[in-house]
């Protein structure tokens, strides 16, 4: 009678749970969302990121958007977001997201700004099978050097910038004999020198490099730096520095007067474009790291996007705005492509399949998912130099480079496509 | 000539700075045998203070000469009332601790002010440029330097001469320097330990944060900018002597002509110069250049 009994309760207990469990799958979608909280990446990067996923899973949740992505929440479940903070190293960012999955229950994880993450986290989502979005690191390594299942990134790499950056300069910049590079001593900073400096012997070879300086990232005092791009001057000084450090050098090197006689290029300058714009050199040439804020396409979803972002924040979208709302559209799009049944919550082998090689709309223009196999898109790449009319920002001497001409084509490493000359691009 | 002045002129300023962040932490350690972590945190908390109140100051249209003096006051209120809060709310538990754990203690203490600095000021940066561009640039042969950095210059000597003249010349030094001698028998004839302990914090703490004032407007105040000054200022110290103002003095210049020499002659260097400095000191002497060897009490 005992067994009968705890029989019944097991089996109560089971269907109990199999019952909450397809509940709760049905009643929300939790949505693993990883991005800085804090340290010096928050404010530039990390909460205007968290901003933009807020607001537009608001919109997603309300079912305001424009179609394609009318339907309510994710094909029709409502999103609840999980935030992490992507603080402390790629070490606890593996950890964290086994957390996210096996505790929290996350359906997927969108996330990322750190290239080094961007490398450590793949790899457990792939052991896990958990479709998982990189939403804003940079490095071209993360589908150069392997092949995954569950693992897309919704933003171009670096490659993107530094070569757009090299042709914009051989156009814009007249009489470039020679450049200057002050990048932070990590792999972002090496990286985008590395590819940088290669472009330019590939589109100008006859351009010569004055100074390389490498200070390392979150220094804050340029001081010698300054002097080392003032003793050995060029027409043009590439940095892809950000934030605080950006900040800081461009204070510094204005006070010296060392932008009087040299063009600065930033290839993360548009992130603060807006809180700090008195303190931009008249001419600095400006990267957003894709057609973001600024150089957004017109739209009339970019419109409301921009309009809604500016009275809820009190702040225009930056561009890890952008890359966090374009990773959630494409997540959404992918999931309800993958779906059979309105309210149903497809499996995440199907989102990855239905994820792989999808085109899609955004404020930001077109997302292409052309790299990796499917997983990595391309877009194009916009540069401008900064000018001041009536104290008012503006953009001027804006070009625009399709995809295809600043992004490898697919199957083929950054590297080799720049030591190639650029083979196959098409940039007309 | 311009390589010579450029790394002159730029190892000055840099160790000029340096010597003001580190001043505090070697008073502290010399005095309290404290090796306070939390020094960090009182440099950030003087650049977020001073860049948010230069920000209200300018933005009132208030006269911009004085804005240097509000830096100073800044500094002081801030570092009088963490000082206080910290040496009477925590420290005063927990003397006579080993070293080690008052490590840990300090610490701790730096992780709840960051939080409570993002908890005040979030994770905007704040910039109080004016009066770093308020005063101008000299040009020098065909390199332009901010005058403003020639201030620090001058201003980091006063404050080495303060320090120097207090301990050495005042009888309020002096009893400074019978505790750091000796804080037992220095209890025994009278002096208050406690007392000289919790002045001695303050002041540590108003040199943290106002290194951090002097330092906002030339720079982005962001989250962090106190962990990553507390590496630094250790590397001083340690050169300098555990506790010695003038090691610190030493060691500032030390690093600081190095790093300039590196950034120019060698730039892929600039991260290792600083270390690999004070590795070839500690080789040499590991008590530091300054700090007298004293045998352990039992």
């Amino acid at each position: 009678m005992l067994k009968t009994i705890s029989k019944i309760a097991v089996c109560g207990a089971l269907a109990l749970g199999t019952v909450v469990s397809a509940a709760n799958a049905a009643d929300n979608y939790k949505l693993g969302l990883v991005t800085f909280l804090s340290g010096g990446a928050a404010g530039p990067f990390g909460v205007p990121a968290k901003n933009g996923a807020d607001m537009i899973i608001d919109a997603i949740n309300a079912g305001t958007l424009p179609a394609p992505y009318n339907k309510v929440g994710m094909n029709g479940v409502k999103i609840d977001p999980v935030y992490v903070d992507e603080a402390g190293g790629a070490t606890k960012q593996v950890s964290e997201y086994r957390n996210l999955v096996e505790r929290q229950g996350v359906n997927a994880v969108v996330g990322y700004i750190s290239s080094g993450d961007c490398l450590a986290v793949p790899g457990v989502a792939e052991e896990m099978k958990k479709v998982t979005v990189l939403f804003d690191c940079g490095t071209p390594r993360v589908f150069e050097e392997a092949d995954y299942k569950y693992v897309f990134r919704t933003a171009s790499t670096t490659t993107m910038d530094s070569v757009a950056a090299v042709r914009y300069i051989s156009e814009k910049v007249k009489g470039l004999k020679s450049v200057s590079g002050i990048n932070q001593n990590y792999s972002f900073g090496q990286d985008s020198w590395n590819d940088f400096s290669k472009s330019l012997e590939q589109l100008n070879a006859g351009v010569t490099v004055s100074t390389t300086q490498f200070p390392k990232i979150y220094a804050g005092q340029y001081g010698a730096e300054v002097s080392a791009l003032m003793v050995n001057p060029s027409e043009v000084i590439h940095s892809s520095f950000w934030g605080g450090d950006m900040e800081a050098f461009l204070l510094q090197g204005s006070a010296r007067g060392l932008f009087d006689d040299q063009q600065v290029l930033l290839t993360c300058g548009e992130t603060a474009l807006y809180k700090f714009t008195d303190n931009f050199p008249e001419g600095t040439i400006v990267g957003g790291r894709g057609p973001n804020g600024i150089f957004a396409p017109k739209s009339d979803f970019n419109d409301w996007f921009q309009k809604e972002f500016k009275a809820r924040f009190g702040t225009e979208p930056t561009y890890p705005v952008y890359h966090m709302v374009q990773a959630i559209l494409g997540l959404k799009l992918a999931t309800e492509k993958a779906a059979a049944a309105e309210g149903e919550i497809p499996t995440d082998e199907a989102v990855a399949s239905a994820f792989e090689y999808l085109e899609y709309d955004t404020p930001a223009g077109k997302v292409v998912m052309a790299n990796g196999n499917g997983h990595q898109a391309i877009q194009e790449m916009v540069f401008g130099q900064v000018s001041k009319v009536d104290g008012e920002l503006v953009m001027k001497e804006v070009v625009r480079y399709p995809a295809s001409c600043v992004n490898p084509p697919n199957g083929v490493k950054a590297e080799d496509w720049i030591a190639s000359g650029f083979e196959g691009a098409v940039c007309n | 000539m311009n390589l010579a002045l450029a790394v002159l002129v730029d190892g000055v300023v840099y160790s000029s700075w340096l010597f003001l962040i580190a001043a505090g932490l070697t008073l502290i350690y010399g005095v309290m045998k404290i090796l306070n972590m939390a020094h960090g945190s009182f440099y950030a908390i003087g650049a977020y203070s001073g860049a948010s109140l230069i920000g209200v100051y300018f933005a009132g249209g208030n006269p911009p000469w004085a804005s240097y003096l509000l830096l100073i006051g800044v500094a002081m209120v801030a570092g009088l009332i963490v000082g206080l809060l910290i040496e009477r709310g925590f420290l005063r538990f927990m003397y006579g601790r080993d070293e080690v754990v008052m490590i840990l203690v300090t610490y701790g203490i730096l992780l709840i002010l960051e939080d409570t600095i993002k908890l005040l000021w979030g994770v905007d940066p704040y910039f109080a440029y004016q009066p770093y561009t308020l005063l101008g640039r000299t040009k020098i042969s065909s390199l332009s330097f901010a005058n403003y950095d020639f201030m620090l210059i001058a201003v980091t000597a006063v404050v080495a001469f303060i320090l120097w003249w207090s301990l050495n010349r005042t009888k309020a030094g002096k009893i400074l320097q019978s505790v750091i001698h000796d804080r037992e028998i220095a209890g025994a004839l009278g002096v208050n330990v406690t007392k000289i302990f919790t002045i001695t914090f303050v002041i540590g703490a108003f040199l943290g944060a106002f290194a951090g004032a002097m330092t906002a407007p030339g720079i982005s105040v962001v989250p962090g900018i106190g962990i990553e000054v507390i590496i630094l200022a250790f590397a001083v110290v340690v050169i300098g002597g555990l506790g010695s103002v003038g090691g610190a003095f030493v060691g500032a210049l030390i690093v600081g002509l190095s790093r300039a020499l590196s950034v120019h002659l060698y730039p892929d260097g600039e991260l290792f110069v600083i270390y690999g400095v004070m590795g070839l000191v500690l080789a040499f002497r590991p008590q530091g250049l300054f700090a007298i060897a004293s045998a352990r009490k039992i």
